[in-house]
């Protein structure tokens, strides 16, 4: 690990202003995913801005009936929180489904949204890795790509994002809020947070330089019957090879968004209008052009049979 | 000399004696409100002091570290408390499991200077070898361990874990989710699951943990 001061944050204002004027600065909160990477050198901050003593860990309810989840609020407290569990259980059950307990102990709910890829490529700095050293080429492009992204992707970059929690919030239609250096606040949908890699997939989100995220608002609770079904390769504690989140109304109608097919939560709110009547023609519209290897070209008929459980699960429950 | 040398402990408090002086010579430079300056007008390279205190089974305990050490790290090598396992180093194993605050947590994936004044309980300070944790008494009647080396790790782990049943969080094993969570295998074995066993003692580990649960005679 590379040598680092440290500090501690007083302020979201202070935090955003001091990560954007310090070089080499980063933010750090449960730190699961930036303490591993930094072990490995692939993430090398020279400075790190402590973020877990401001008051962003509670979760308060919205003047217009949704809820403001804080930054800092652990996995765990968020998927224990009882208004989560009553109005929002698909958000729960991502949440459950991802890492180890231990693990969504510590984890933050920005820091879970801000978490790199697992392509092992990106991990393995021995092989080039666009994401990791722009310019130097895609190993994952000629190399074993069975939890790689097939949706999205480019020639740049194949890389899934990792995150349950992110599919989950992507059907509640979750904003963002942050603070930026210049002390100004904004909020946007969570659908804009996350890039495509394109050409440039080291740029992986729309944040700017020092920019804090401080919250995550869900709507009103949307009804309906709520499924997250996640496919991997053991029974607990991977990451997903497909994952469904499904808010599913009585009439058949509702929101589906996949995981492990995409370098971002992966929706079509075009086409889920035809998830009453035709739930492979959602899937078959959200994987168009698929770009697969025969590693992973199971994940187009796997997505199709993990949203027709799905519906199976959500008609159990009544 | 043989390999075992390298262990013994007035040995490693030699090391440690020596690595300490070293950090606190001329090349390191201190973390704190006055850091950032020294982050851009000092050695990028060279390494960072703090100053801070761990209050580890019920005992404060304050540190000079560089800012680089894990809670794991700061356990085993500075305190000497190496009865928290370093298995994987990268949050997959569970072996450093310790309990921060009340919760569970992989010491190997946490900075100790992001610690500073917390309650941190090891496997030191859940029983003594003349008065063992009831989970510890368990594991030893189940014999739910082989090899012993994810051993404090589990029942650290399993200590904290049965406290979120007991406060009602639920986990992916429920059926539904707002409902309250009871301790059947099923759940016990899901709420384990950050902890790996590669002799395989599972199912040992299970039936000690479902005793001390209350969920068998």
């Amino acid at each position: 690990m590379r040598a680092f001061t440290y500090e501690r944050a007083t302020s979201t204002a202070q935090a955003a202003e001091r990560a954007a004027s310090v070089s080499g600065a980063k933010f750090i909160a449960g730190g699961t995913n930036l303490l591993d990477l930094m072990k490995i050198e692939i993430e090398t901050p020279t400075h790190l801005i402590d973020v877990n003593g401001l008051d962003l860990a509670r979760i308060e309810p919205t003047p217009d009936g949704g809820l403001r989840i804080g930054a800092l609020v652990r996995n765990t407290d968020l998927a224990a929180d009882a208004r989560v569990r009553r109005d929002y259980p698909v958000l729960a059950r991502a949440l459950l489904a991802d890492a180890s307990p231990q693990l969504r102990n510590r984890a933050t709910t920005a820091g879970n949204l801000l978490q790199r890829t697992r392509c092992p490529y990106f991990y393995d700095s021995d092989q080039p890795c666009n994401k990791r050293v722009p310019g130097s080429g895609c190993a994952a492009l000629a190399g074993y790509r069975r939890m790689h992204a097939i949706v999205g992707t480019s020639d740049a970059c194949i890389a899934a994002h990792p995150s349950d929690m992110a599919v989950a919030l992507r059907v509640l239609d979750a904003t963002v809020e942050t603070i930026r250096a210049d002390g100004s606040t904004r909020s946007f949908p969570l659908a804009d947070l996350h890039r495509l890699p394109g050409s440039t997939p080291h740029l992986e989100t729309t944040l700017d330089a020092g920019e804090l995220v401080t919250a995550v608002v869900l709507p009103p609770p949307a009804g309906g019957v709520h499924v997250y079904r996640k496919v991997r390769d053991r029974a607990s504690y991977a990451f997903a090879l497909v994952s469904v989140a499904l808010v599913r109304q009585a009439d058949g109608s509702g929101r589906v968004a996949l995981g492990g097919v995409a370098p971002k939560p992966w929706r079509s709110e075009e086409a889920e209008h035809a998830l009453a009547s035709d739930p492979t023609a959602v899937v078959d519209a959200l994987l168009e052009g698929a770009r697969t290897s025969p590693d992973n070209a199971f994940k187009v008929a796997l997505a199709r049979r993990a949203l027709d459980a799905a519906i199976a699960d959500a008609r159990s429950v009544r | 000399m043989n390999e075992y040398d390298a262990v013994d402990p007035s040995r490693r408090d030699a090391l440690a004696l020596g690595r300490d002086l070293l950090l606190a010579g001329a090349a390191a430079r201190w973390a704190g409100p006055t850091s950032a300056h020294a982050a851009t007008t000092r050695d990028p390279q060279a390494p960072v002091l703090a100053k801070l205190t761990l209050r580890v089974n019920g005992e404060a305990r304050p540190l000079v570290l560089d800012t680089r050490t894990t809670l794991l790290d700061a356990l085993r090598e500075h305190l000497h408390l190496t009865g928290t396992k370093k298995g994987c180093d990268h949050g997959q194993c569970g072996a450093c499991t310790v309990i921060v605050g009340g919760r569970r947590i992989n010491a190997c994936l946490s900075l100790a200077v992001m610690h500073d004044g917390d309650d941190i309980t090891t496997i030191e300070g859940l029983g003594t070898p003349g008065h063992l944790h009831p989970m510890q008494a368990a594991f030893v009647r189940h014999d739910a361990y082989q090899c012993g080396y994810c051993t404090t790790g589990q029942i650290c782990s399993s200590v904290a874990m049965l406290e979120e049943l007991r406060r009602g969080i639920p986990s992916h094993a429920g059926g539904d989710v707002a409902a309250a969570p009871t301790a059947t295998p099923d759940e016990l074995r899901e709420r384990m699951s950050g902890n790996i066993c590669r002799c395989g003692a599972y199912s040992n580990i299970i039936d000690a943990i479902a005793e001390v649960a209350g969920t068998r005679p």
